[in-house]
């Protein structure tokens, strides 16, 4: 099953090879890998969507949290909470797509965010599965480029990951 | 602003008052490039006591082995580039089987980081799978608190080694010096204080247990709960075994001790693992050499309880009823406190233990007497009778190893030194060293084959260097014994580069080396060999006892197959 696991980690050098060294020598899976300072500048927050049998999710969070320099490990899959992913894609907008591009990316709620003679950049942001929509949407061989950020996750209400 | 006055030190002197503050006695290790400042530092003073290996990875097993049989933090110090290389074998021996340990490595200047300078290697990439921690000192500033860190992180929870890269630049730095009493870290807090509700459970379970088991692992060991599980043992009647890592952590000569348990454990272990029906684990891990395959192993309905100080140990092959995550002498004193030792089913217990002396009547580590070869076999119980049990064994990889485990009874812990997790050949010698050097006036000796030594052979010369006399029983099958039993079991016959051909004459070899050597091909050889070698306090000898081609290592649970899936003895 498909888990989002949020990682609270001392902000150091060397720290996410720990995390990822941890992923790829153990054998658990990688879907995506985000990682960020938080407010406060000595720690980064990091979100792992990873897959698994609950026996596998159980060592993973277990692992993770003996490393030294993880502070705190939440599944928020065992949880509500909100999970939101980036994409920048750049399609084909002649004067042909252009008009038929602008409302695609409008049903979506995406914004252009660039704009050229023959091309347009698209921001948008919501769950993974909507992005795979709206690519899924698109005439394919507009599609000439696409960049994701992978899935940063949050509980909700009084769910708080903080030390 | 007032401030303390501090004393203003070099880096490389910074590292030497760290050990030094810490209490290190003895620094394994070889000099280069970048740890010259480091070694002029040691050069200047006497409390740290520096031994010279001949060989990176010696260091590390020594440092190790030091550990192992003391309780003390070992440490060992390499240069950059090689330097480290060699010593990972060590550091990743020393990780598998959690002993806490600090490893100062050198590095190129901190500006020539990352140009692929001279004797440059990524040491803290290279051993991030391997060790607890590491750390790259980039700022002078945090030395002396790196340090401090370096041996809490070794010491505390589940320990392990810890690695300390230290630029060439910061030892000839120059900052004040202050080392702390102790660091606190956010990030690094192991539980110690097993869970009220669950220890509640577990002496239910115990209180009520028909087919009881107690399996006890090297956390007994490294957690000096020996003791405790004695006490436990003792007070509930109960049958217990040690894993490899575990031996002398409940007395091998006691009549509740069933043996090792394992792939290379007695029938009786192995039987009472399967058929129990309440275990409790205690430091130890379930790994595929003890249970085999899990699921054979969940076959049978039994309860588990489960203490380990490392919650990831915690249902990882084996799903347990009842975890408890702390430091097991204070659980299971506390187990001791609570469980009423008039509830355990009495009746019960006795037709358990009559069932598991059937199985004890197999005899299953039986084996040909009246050979006319020497069986390595009768060595190591010679070994056992003539040091009054009472030696450090230290032990290299192999059929020698599993037959040291089997045959000499540790009553004590820490007597029994060996690589359980990685299966490191070379480990034997340079873990005598280190053992005999934290405990000078015990006897210690190397059990080994002449496939091993080979492999960390140099360390006879750092033996000799410093009056080492550790005492070589070199099971000499001219085999790589425990690849060729494989061989014959699984692979057809088919002997496969396992021969070890154009051996050396280990006589003369130690000779070469300055100490004595003996050729031992006679049974009746053996006792007045070993005799005669023990009364030698003061030297190193080398036994090179000939011993039968074709000895097997039985039971044998082969790869893959379940707990009792035992392959016997022709003997029985």
């Amino acid at each position: 099953m498909r888990h989002v696991v949020s990682i609270l980690v001392e902000n150091e050098a060397g720290a996410l090879s720990r995390i990822s060294g941890l992923f790829s020598a153990r054998g658990y899976n990688i879907e995506s890998l985000t990682v960020a300072p938080t407010e406060d500048a000595s720690m980064s927050r990091m979100t792992v969507v990873t897959s698994g049998s609950d026996e596998v999710i159980e060592q993973i969070t277990k692992q993770l949290n003996k490393l030294v320099e993880v502070v705190k490990v939440v599944d928020l899959s065992e949880a509500e909470h909100i999970e939101r992913e980036l994409m920048l894609i750049k399609v084909r907008a002649g004067t042909k797509e252009r008009e038929d591009m602008k409302r695609m990316a409008d049903i979506f709620r995406g914004r252009v965010v660039d704009v050229s003679d023959n091309t347009y950049t698209i921001e948008l942001t919501g769950h993974g599965a909507k992005l795979d929509a709206f690519i899924q949407a698109l005439d394919q061989s507009a599609i000439l480029e696409t960049v994701r950020t992978g899935a940063s996750g949050i509980g909700r209400g009084n769910r708080i990951l903080k030390v | 602003m007032d401030r303390i006055k501090t004393e203003e030190l070099s880096g490389a002197e910074i590292v030497v008052r760290c050990l030094q503050a810490e209490g290190v006695e003895y620094v394994f290790g070889y000099p280069g490039g970048a740890v010259l400042w480091i070694y002029d530092e040691l050069f200047k003073q006497d409390k740290v006591r520096h031994v010279l290996v001949r060989h990176e990875q010696g260091a590390a097993h020594a440092a190790d082995a030091y550990s192992r049989s003391s309780e003390k933090v070992g440490v060992c110090l390499v240069t950059s580039g090689p330097g480290l290389t060699n010593a990972v074998t060590g550091i990743a021996t020393a990780y598998m089987d959690s002993i806490p340990m600090v490893i100062i490595s050198g590095q190129v200047p901190t500006h020539a980081i990352g140009e692929d300078a001279f004797q440059e290697c990524d040491a803290v990439g290279i051993t991030r799978p391997c060790v607890k921690h590491n750390f790259l000192v980039k700022d002078i500033r945090d030395l002396a608190v790196t340090m401090k860190k370096a041996f809490h992180i070794a010491t505390t929870g589940r320990p392990g080694p810890v690695l300390v890269d230290i630029p060439k630049d910061i030892t000839a730095q120059r900052h004040e010096f202050l080392y702390p009493d102790s660091v606190t870290m956010r990030s690094y807090n192991p539980v110690t204080k097993g869970h009220a509700g669950q220890i509640k459970k577990a002496v239910a379970l115990l209180q009520e247990a028909k087919r009881p088991m107690v399996y006890a692992g090297g956390g007994v060991i490294l957690s000096n709960a020996s003791a405790q599980l004695r006490e436990l043992v003792k007070a509930m009647g109960f049958p217990c075994t040690n894993t490899l890592m575990g031996l002398g952590g409940y007395p091998g000569t006691d009549a509740q001790f069933l043996g090792m348990l394992g792939m290379h454990g007695t029938y009786e272990a192995n039987m009472a693992m399967q058929h129990c029906d309440v275990l409790i684990a205690i430091g130890a891990r379930f790994d595929d050499r003890v249970i085999g395959d899990p699921k054979h192993f969940a076959q049978n309905l039994r309860k588990i309880i489960h203490i380990d100080i490392d919650p990831s140990s915690i249902s990882k092959r084996v799903k347990v009823d009842v975890p408890i995550v702390g430091n097991i002498p204070d659980v299971l004193k506390e187990i001791l406190k609570q469980v009423d030792v008039q509830k355990a089913d009495q009746p019960a217990l006795k037709a358990w233990w009559k069932q598991i002396d059937e199985w004890r009547g197999k005899d299953c580590l039986k084996y040909d007497r009246k050979s006319k070869i020497i069986k390595p076999q009768y060595v190591l119980e010679k070994l056992y009778e003539i040091t009054g049990g009472d030696a450090i064994i230290t032990s290299d990889v192999g059929q020698h190893q599993m037959w040291a485990a089997q045959f000499y009874k540790f009553d004590q812990p820490r007597r029994w030194i060996n690589s359980g997790g990685l299966g490191t050949m070379g480990f034997g010698l340079p873990a005598a060293m280190g053992a005999q050097l934290a405990n000078p006036g015990a006897t210690v000796a190397c059990v080994t084959g002449e496939s091993s030594i080979q492999m960390c052979l140099q360390e006879l010369s750092t033996c000799k260097q410093y009056r080492i006399p550790v005492k070589i029983i070199n099971l000499n099958n001219r085999y790589m014994g425990m690849v060729r039993q494989w061989q014959q079991f699984f692979h057809g016959n088919r002997y496969s580069e396992s021969y070890m051909d154009a051996l050396p004459d280990f006589v003369k070899l130690a000779e070469g080396y300055g100490h004595s050597g003996l050729l031992i091909d006679k049974p009746e050889d053996v006792e007045p060999a070993l005799r005669e070698t023990f009364k030698r306090k003061k030297d190193l000898v080398f036994l090179d006892f000939l011993t039968d081609q074709t000895e097997n290592v039985y039971p044998m649970i082969p790869g893959g197959k379940g707990i009792t899936e035992m392959i016997l003895s022709e003997e029985l």
